[in-house]
């Protein structure tokens, strides 16, 4: 099969849709000529000209509201939110307005738009440029988020949140734009809401979100080494989150860490093993751990910003201690 | 008053609407008196002549966004009392099923794309249903209702920017009465409201909000030049609301007058300047009036026991359309 980028996929995705259905559009900073600062979007332009790829001013909040309005009266627009960072500007049009229009209004509006923003510390961006907000959007009934691990599942899930009636917000990962992997050519969608066993093992398991994924494919490999054979699953979509996928791994396994680049606390990875814990306790042999970001804003130096997030090691070293039993926390 | 092109028909209609509007607050406020509304609301009455002035020029095709303060924009864009009040109540039959209440009324078969709780929240939905229009070749115009207080929120001049960029059909109706929730304008306005419109570029007109009349005149020309593309456009309607921020606020004394108020009931209240002005033409009679006043009463008492005996949503409904199909 042939292999492309995350951000080729991205790029086809929506393409592909556009060409498929004239109500999308596209708007964002520096989406058309400049193709994103990432060049994700390079090209398009060029086929769906400026009326279909909007350059907007820097005003994220007002082009937010645009879209909101746009998708309630029949378009279908995809937003791009240059740095998941933004999120923090746009709260009240997507938290407020655009998750709770189909509930307020009693199912009679809805607004199925698409908000790409991205994700992902190590860029050497300091604490504005570099944050994982997954758990923020979350926590709001009415959004859908779905967290890509690669081109594949990028391309996938882009598709399925362009033709969803609910505003979705995809989390793409900014280091792995260049990444490459095995990419269809003809068509294919990814439901959201099912996930994703990458690796199959029986001594614990790690549910991992977007860059995580890769990180705990690596500790599993370290570990197969010294025969710890563990699980990965990629839920792909936090909301929904494919929990029966997720019980029936860790019923098996009976230990499981979660791994999401979002802060530690309050955050994606105490939600889920909050729900393990709840729903699979008597199966479980050692506290579920929770590996999230360290509750800093992200410094600058490498120096710094390298031990603020889960790395292949540091997951290896908690599954060791799981699977012998030692305590990680001292009760 | 001003003279706008339109018949007996569009007049009465006008007058008609301007009416049930401050039935329709008159039975709220009783609800609200009584306990018998959940919650709180936030009354239109005396500002009859924007909503209607302003919807009468629309077509159910257009659409409009509106506010907290937003059963006249409702009523006068078509909705029916007894969705309304079932509303107000909470129950099934509510145009929201009960889940928005008075600050969320949304009426989509007639263009109403929803009140909105959050002070100027809207701006950047009746923008981007204007874009839509654009975007897809269609000829509707979209009304971004507001107040003054809303002014002061940063979203109306980045849309604004945006609009004034790409022509969009839009028409942005600043319904200036007066008063910044419990703060008066003057103390939260600096400088012109209007100028703010005019340094994107955007024509933006003062109109005297009170006179029906005058406000359907300029909509009906400011609409018919959006839909050539020659939008979009800001109109400042100067008015009054006659309750407090919400139906609570009662002893408002510390911001503002009862000699003020009485000012603006007695001397320029729409609904009697308009009646007069019918009278004097000899569009209708004073008997013919007070038929349509009773006939629109009585509509509102039978609307109101309706939804009082009308049902709550069964609890089942708690966690329906939380998302789409």
């Amino acid at each position: 099969m042939r292999e492309i980028t995350l951000s080729q996929a991205v790029n086809e995705a929506i393409a592909e849709e556009m060409r498929r259905d004239p109500t999308v559009f596209l708007m964002g900073e520096d989406v058309a000529e400049a193709g994103t600062p990432f060049k994700v979007l390079s090209g398009l332009v060029e086929e769906f000209g400026t009326e279909r790829v909007i350059d907007t001013p820097i005003a994220e909040p007002g082009f937010v509201g645009l879209a909101v309005g746009a998708a309630m009266t029949g378009a279908r627009p995809i937003v791009d939110l240059m740095f998941g960072d933004f999120i923090y500007l746009v709260m009240d049009q997507l938290c407020n307005q655009a998750a709770k229009q189909h509930y307020m209004s009693g199912g009679k509006l809805s607004v199925p738009m698409v908000l790409r923003t991205n994700m992902g510390a190590t860029r050497r961006s300091a604490a504005q440029h570099s944050q994982s907000l997954q758990a923020l959007v979350a926590h709001v009934p009415g959004l859908k988020v779905a967290m890509p691990s690669s081109a594949y599942e990028a391309k996938g899930l882009m598709k399925t949140a362009i033709r969803d009636n609910n505003p979705v917000v995809i989390f793409e990962d900014k280091l792995m734009y260049q990444d490459k992997a095995p990419v269809p050519e003809e068509e294919y969608l990814i439901p959201f809401g099912v996930a994703n066993v990458k690796r199959t093992g029986t001594d614990i398991t790690f549910i991992a979100t977007s860059s995580m994924v890769q990180v705990a494919e690596k500790a599993a490999e370290i570990l197969a080494a010294e025969g710890i054979s563990a699980e990965v699953i990629d839920p792909r979509t936090i909301v929904p989150l494919d929990e029966a996928t997720l019980l029936e791994s860790v019923r098996k396994t009976s230990r499981a860490i979660v791994i999401d680049e979002g802060h530690q606390s309050y955050g994606v990875t105490a939600e889920i093993a909050s729900r393990l814990n709840e729903k699979a306790f008597y199966h479980l042999d050692a506290p579920v751990l929770r590996m999230g970001a360290m509750d800093v804003p992200v410094p600058f130096s490498p120096a710094l910003e390298d031990i603020t997030v889960p790395t292949p090691e540091g997951v290896a070293e908690n599954a060791r201690k799981l699977c012998a039993g030692e305590m990680i926390h001292a009760a | 008053m001003a003279e706008a092109k339109t018949n007996s028909e569009d007049y009465l209609r006008m007058y008609t609407q301007m009416v049930r509007i401050r039935t329709f607050e008159d039975n709220a406020n009783q609800l609200y008196l009584s306990a018998k509304m959940p919650g709180l609301t936030h009354m239109y009455s005396g500002e009859e002549a924007v909503a209607v002035g302003i919807c009468e020029a629309l077509t159910d095709n257009d659409r409009i966004t509106s506010t907290h303060r937003g059963h006249g924009h409702c009523v006068a864009k078509g909705a029916n009392f007894k969705e309304m009040f079932c509303e107000l109540l909470g129950k099934e039959e509510g145009y929201c099923r009960g889940k928005g209440g008075s600050m969320h009324i949304a009426d989509q078969s007639h263009g109403n794309l929803g009140a909105n709780a959050i002070v100027g929240g809207s701006m950047g939905i009746a923008t981007g249903s204007a874009l839509r229009a654009k975007l897809l070749g269609q000829d509707d115009v979209t009304v971004c209702f507001f107040g003054d207080g809303a002014t002061a929120q940063g979203l109306l001049y980045e849309v604004m920017n945006m609009a004034a960029l790409w022509h969009l059909p839009v028409i942005y109706a600043c319904e200036n009465n007066g008063y910044s929730e419990y703060t008066k304008t003057e103390e939260i306005a600096a400088g012109s409201i209007t100028a703010r419109a005019e340094a994107f570029g955007i024509e933006a007109f003062k109109v005297d909000g009170q006179d029906v009349l005058a406000v359907n005149e300029l909509t009906q020309k400011l609409v018919a030049r959006c839909r050539k593309g020659e939008g979009p456009f800001f109109i400042e309607l100067e008015t009054y609301r006659y309750h407090g921020h919400h139906v609570g606020d009662i002893n408002r004394e510390y911001y503002r007058s009862k000699d003020e108020e009485k000012d603006w009931k007695e001397n320029r209240d729409p609904i009697v300047r308009f009646r007069s002005w019918l009278v004097d033409q000899g569009i209708a009679t004073e008997d013919e009036i007070e038929a349509m006043n009773a006939e629109i009463k009585k509509d509102a008492t039978e609307a109101v026991a309706y939804a009082e005996a009308a049902k709550y949503p069964d609890v089942s409904e708690v966690d329906m359309h939380v998302y789409a199909d």
